[in-house]
C-alpha cells in the first residue's frame, strides 16, 4: 500500500523529479494550503487558511488558546479524521495531491506526514520496541538494530539509552520519552513532521534540548510545530503563522499573519500580532 | 473593611460550626461502617451454616456386623483380604456387574472398602446432628441417639472427605460424591468461556473502535446493557428453544456420528451459559477498551498504523488485563447458575463421567439442589459439603484468573 500510494508515487515519478530540478531557483513548497476550512459539525473551528509552508524550514503556529493552532496542525496528516463530526473544505496540497482528495488513504498520509504529541506517549514497550514498531508495520525491510540506532541518533537520545534499549520506555525522563517519540516519528522517514507543543510538559533543560534538536532535525524535515511559548517560536522557527479567532465575534480561528519569524516579531502587519507578541494581548 | 469577612463565623462560633461539621461526618461513617459490617455478618452467616451442616454426629446402624465376614476389624484389612471377602460373600451376578463397570484388580484399597461397607455390611444412617450440637450439646446427642437407635453406633464425621472428591453420585448419601457434578461445571464453564470470550472481545471492539455513534447501535448498546440484568431462567428458556430443540443434530452430536444422546447435553448447557455471560463480557471488555489511553492509539496511527494495527498490537493487549477481570467475573456468574440448567434439562442422577461435549451432565449447584430437597438429613449434610467444594472451585478459578491477569498488568 506504501509504495503503490498516490502521494507515493507522485513523489517518485521521474518526471517529478525533473520537475523540481528545472524550477531549483523557485522554493518548493512542503505543504500549501488553499481556503481551507475545518468543521466540527456545523462549527467552522478553522476558516479560510491559505498558507505556503516553505521546505526544511520550521514553521512555527502561534496565538491564543482555543484558536485552532492545533486543530489546523491536525488537519496535516489527517488526526481530526478521528473527531466525530469533523471535516474539511478547500485543499491541503503535499506534491500538488490533496490530502483529503478521494482517492487518498490517511494512512499513507501519516506515513508521509508524521506527528510528535503535546504529552510524550511512547508504547508501553521497550525503547528499541518503540522505534521498531512503526517500521514493521510499514514493511520496513533493512537492518533494524542499524535502524534503532540512526533514529536514536537522530533524536540525540542513543548515547544516554544505548545501554538500555531492551528496558520500558516508562523508565526514561519526560524530556528523553519526547526525544524517544522523536526518534520513532523519523525512524519510519516521513517528509513533514507535525510538533503539536512538543515541550509544554517538560522542564526548561529538556526544552532547550528539544529546540535544539529541531535545529538538527531541519537538515532532513520540515517543521511544523504549535506552541504557546512565544520566545520558543522565535528562538526556533523561520517562519511564524500568528492565529486568531475572527473579530467578527463568529468564534473561528484563522491565519491572521504569516511570513518570517524576524518580521512577526519585529516589524508586524496586523495590530493584534503586535499586541499578542509584546504581550500586550487581552 | 471587608464585608464578605463578616458573613463567616469567627471564633467560639466557628468552632461550634466546624464540631458540627465533625458530628455530620462521624454519623456518616459509622453508617457506612455498619454496611461492611452487616455484608460481614451475613458472609459469616453463610459459612456458618455451610460449616454447621458438613460436620457432626452421625448415627448408623449395621444391617450385617463385620464380624459376619471376618474376624479381624475391618480397617486393618489389605486389599486382597477386602477383594477375597467381596468374592465369597457377593452373588456373583453382582460381583460380576461391578467387575464390569470397572475390574475389581484395578480398583483401590479404599475403593473396596466402602464396596464392603456398602454392599455387605449395608451401612445405612439414622440421624446427622449438626456441628454446634455435636460440640455444645455433646451429652444431649449422645442421650438421644442411645434412647431412639439402640443399635446405632455413634460416630463424629466429617461429610466433606477426599473419598468424597472423588465419588461418582450414589444413591445413598454416605457413599456419593461430586466428582462427576465437578467434572459437568468445569467441562459446562470451559465451553461458555470459549463460547462466549472471543464472541464478547469482538463485539465489544466493533462497538469502541469501528462502530459510529449512531442511533442503531447506541439502540444495540442499551440492548446489551439491559440484557446483563434479564433473569437466568429466561436464557434457560433460550437454550432450550435454540440449543436442546432446533440445534439438536449439532448438539446432541448426532452429525458428528453420536448416536446415544439427546439435545440435553454438556455443548446445550454450555452455549446456555455462554450467551447468559455473553452481555457480562461485552460490557467488561468495552470498560477496558476505554480504559486504553488514546494518546496511545494517536502514537500509533501517528506513525502510519492502520486502525486494525492499532487494536490489535496496542488496544488489544493493554485491555488483557481488564477482559481478564471481567470473564473472572462471567466464570463466577456461570458457575454458580443452577435455573438455565434445570431449564436445559441437567441430569439429577448420573454416576458416569462427562467424556466430551455430547455427554449427558450435572453440574455442582443442580447436584447441591437436589440434595438438599431430600428428606434424609445425611443428604443435607452432603449438600453442605458439596456447597464448599463449590466455593473452593469457584475461588480457586477466580485466583487462577487473577494471577493470570497480573501476569498481563501493565502501566503506561
Amino acid at each position: 500500500m506504501v509504495t503503490d500510494g498516490i502521494l507515493w508515487s507522485i513523489a517518485c515519478r521521474p518526471s517529478f523529479a525533473k520537475e523540481v530540478n528545472m524550477q531549483n531557483n523557485q522554493p518548493e513548497y512542503a505543504i500549501e494550503t488553499k481556503n481551507l476550512f475545518i468543521f466540527y459539525g456545523s462549527f467552522p473551528a478553522v476558516s479560510e487558511v491559505n498558507m505556503k509552508i516553505e521546505k526544511q524550514k520550521i514553521t512555527a503556529i502561534i496565538g491564543p488558546s482555543g484558536c485552532g493552532k492545533s486543530t489546523l496542525l491536525r488537519s496535516f496528516n489527517r488526526m481530526n479524521d478521528f473527531v466525530p463530526g469533523s471535516y474539511v473544505t478547500g485543499e491541503i496540497l503535499l506534491h500538488g495531491q490533496n490530502l483529503y482528495g478521494a482517492k487518498i488513504d490517511p494512512v499513507e498520509v501519516r506515513r508521509k506526514i508524521g506527528m510528535v504529541f503535546q504529552k510524550p506517549n511512547p508504547f508501553p514497550k521497550s525503547i528499541y520496541e518503540n522505534i521498531t514498531w512503526g517500521a514493521k508495520i510499514n514493511g520496513y525491510k533493512g537492518d533494524m538494530d542499524e535502524l534503532v540506532e540512526q533514529s536514536l541518533r537522530g533524536a540525540a537520545l542513543w548515547d544516554e539509552v544505548k545501554d538500555k534499549l531492551k528496558k520500558s520506555a516508562y523508565e526514561l525522563s519526560g524530556g528523553q520519552q519526547q526525544r524517544l517519540c522523536i526518534a520513532r516519528t523519523i525512524a519510519i522517514q516521513p517528509d513533514i513532521i507535525l510538533m503539536d507543543e512538543p515541550a509544554s510538559a517538560l522542564d526548561p533543560i529538556s526544552t532547550l534540548r528539544i529546540e535544539e534538536l529541531m535545529q538538527e532535525l531541519k537538515k532532513n524535515y520540515t517543521i511544523i510545530i504549535v506552541t504557546h511559548n512565544m520566545q520558543q517560536a522565535a528562538r526556533v522557527s523561520d517562519y511564524t503563522a500568528m492565529m486568531m479567532l475572527d473579530k467578527d465575534g463568529s468564534r473561528s480561528g484563522t491565519v491572521i499573519e504569516y511570513s518570517e519569524t524576524k518580521r512577526i516579531f519585529t516589524n508586524p502587519k496586523d495590530k493584534r500580532t503586535e499586541d499578542y507578541v509584546t504581550g500586550r494581548f487581552g | 473593611m471587608n464585608p464578605a469577612r463578616d458573613h463567616y463565623p469567627q471564633g467560639r462560633a466557628f468552632q461550634a460550626e466546624l464540631n458540627a461539621r465533625y458530628r455530620a461526618a462521624s454519623i456518616w461513617q459509622g453508617l457506612f461502617f455498619s454496611a461492611l459490617a452487616l455484608a460481614i455478618l451475613c458472609l459469616s452467616a453463610l459459612l456458618y451454616n455451610v460449616i454447621d451442616g458438613t460436620f457432626g454426629y452421625v448415627a448408623y446402624e449395621y444391617k450385617h456386623d463385620p464380624s459376619e465376614f471376618t474376624p479381624r476389624p475391618l480397617d486393618t484389612l489389605n486389599k486382597q483380604e477386602l477383594l477375597d471377602i467381596l468374592k465369597s460373600n457377593l452373588s456373583s451376578g453382582a460381583f460380576n456387574k461391578l467387575n464390569n463397570e470397572k475390574p475389581m484388580e484395578e480398583r483401590s484399597r479404599s475403593d473396596l472398602y466402602s464396596l464392603v461397607i456398602e454392599r455387605l455390611i449395608q451401612l445405612d444412617t439414622k440421624q446427622t446432628w449438626p456441628l454446634t450440637d455435636s460440640i455444645f450439646r455433646s451429652k444431649a446427642v449422645r442421650a438421644e441417639a442411645a434412647q431412639k437407635y439402640p443399635k446405632a453406633r455413634l460416630e463424629f464425621r466429617s461429610w466433606l472427605t477426599p473419598q468424597f472428591l472423588v465419588s461418582p453420585m450414589s444413591s445413598k448419601a454416605e457413599f456419593a460424591g461430586v466428582r462427576t457434578a465437578i467434572l459437568g461445571s468445569l467441562w459446562m464453564v470451559g465451553i461458555a468461556i470459549l463460547f462466549a470470550l472471543p464472541i464478547g472481545i469482538g463485539a465489544a471492539v466493533y462497538l469502541q473502535e469501528y462502530a459510529d455513534k449512531n442511533f442503531i447501535n447506541r439502540i444495540i448498546q442499551t440492548n446489551i446493557n439491559n440484557l446483563a440484568g434479564v433473569p437466568s431462567i429466561v436464557y434457560g428458556m433460550l437454550g432450550l428453544a435454540i440449543f436442546v430443540r432446533a440445534l439438536e443434530p449439532l448438539t446432541s452430536g448426532s452429525l458428528f456420528g453420536v448416536t446415544d444422546s439427546n439435545g440435553r447435553t454438556i455443548l446445550s448447557a454450555g452455549l446456555t451459559m455462554g450467551v447468559l455471560v455473553l452481555p457480562l463480557i461485552i460490557i467488561n471488555a468495552q470498560e477496558a477498551i476505554k480504559a486504553v489511553p488514546d494518546s496511545l492509539r494517536q502514537a500509533a496511527f501517528g506513525v502510519g498504523a492502520t486502525r486494525w494495527q492499532v487494536v490489535w498490537h496496542h488496544v488489544l493487549p493493554n485491555a488483557l488485563p481488564g477482559i481478564l477481570t471481567g470473564s473472572i467475573l462471567a466464570v463466577s456468574r456461570a458457575i454458580g447458575e443452577t435455573a438455565p440448567l434445570i431449564v436445559v434439562g441437567a441430569s439429577t442422577f448420573i454416576s458416569i463421567d462427562p467424556d466430551g461435549p455430547f455427554s449427558k451432565f450435572t453440574a455442582l449447584p443442580i447436584q447441591i439442589y437436589q440434595w438438599t430437597t431430600r428428606a434424609q438429613s445425611e443428604f443435607h449434610a452432603i449438600a453442605a459439603g458439596a456447597i464448599f467444594v463449590l466455593l473452593a472451585l469457584l475461588l480457586s478459578l477466580n485466583a487462577a484468573a487473577i494471577l493470570l491477569r497480573n501476569r498481563f498488568q501493565r502501566k503506561y
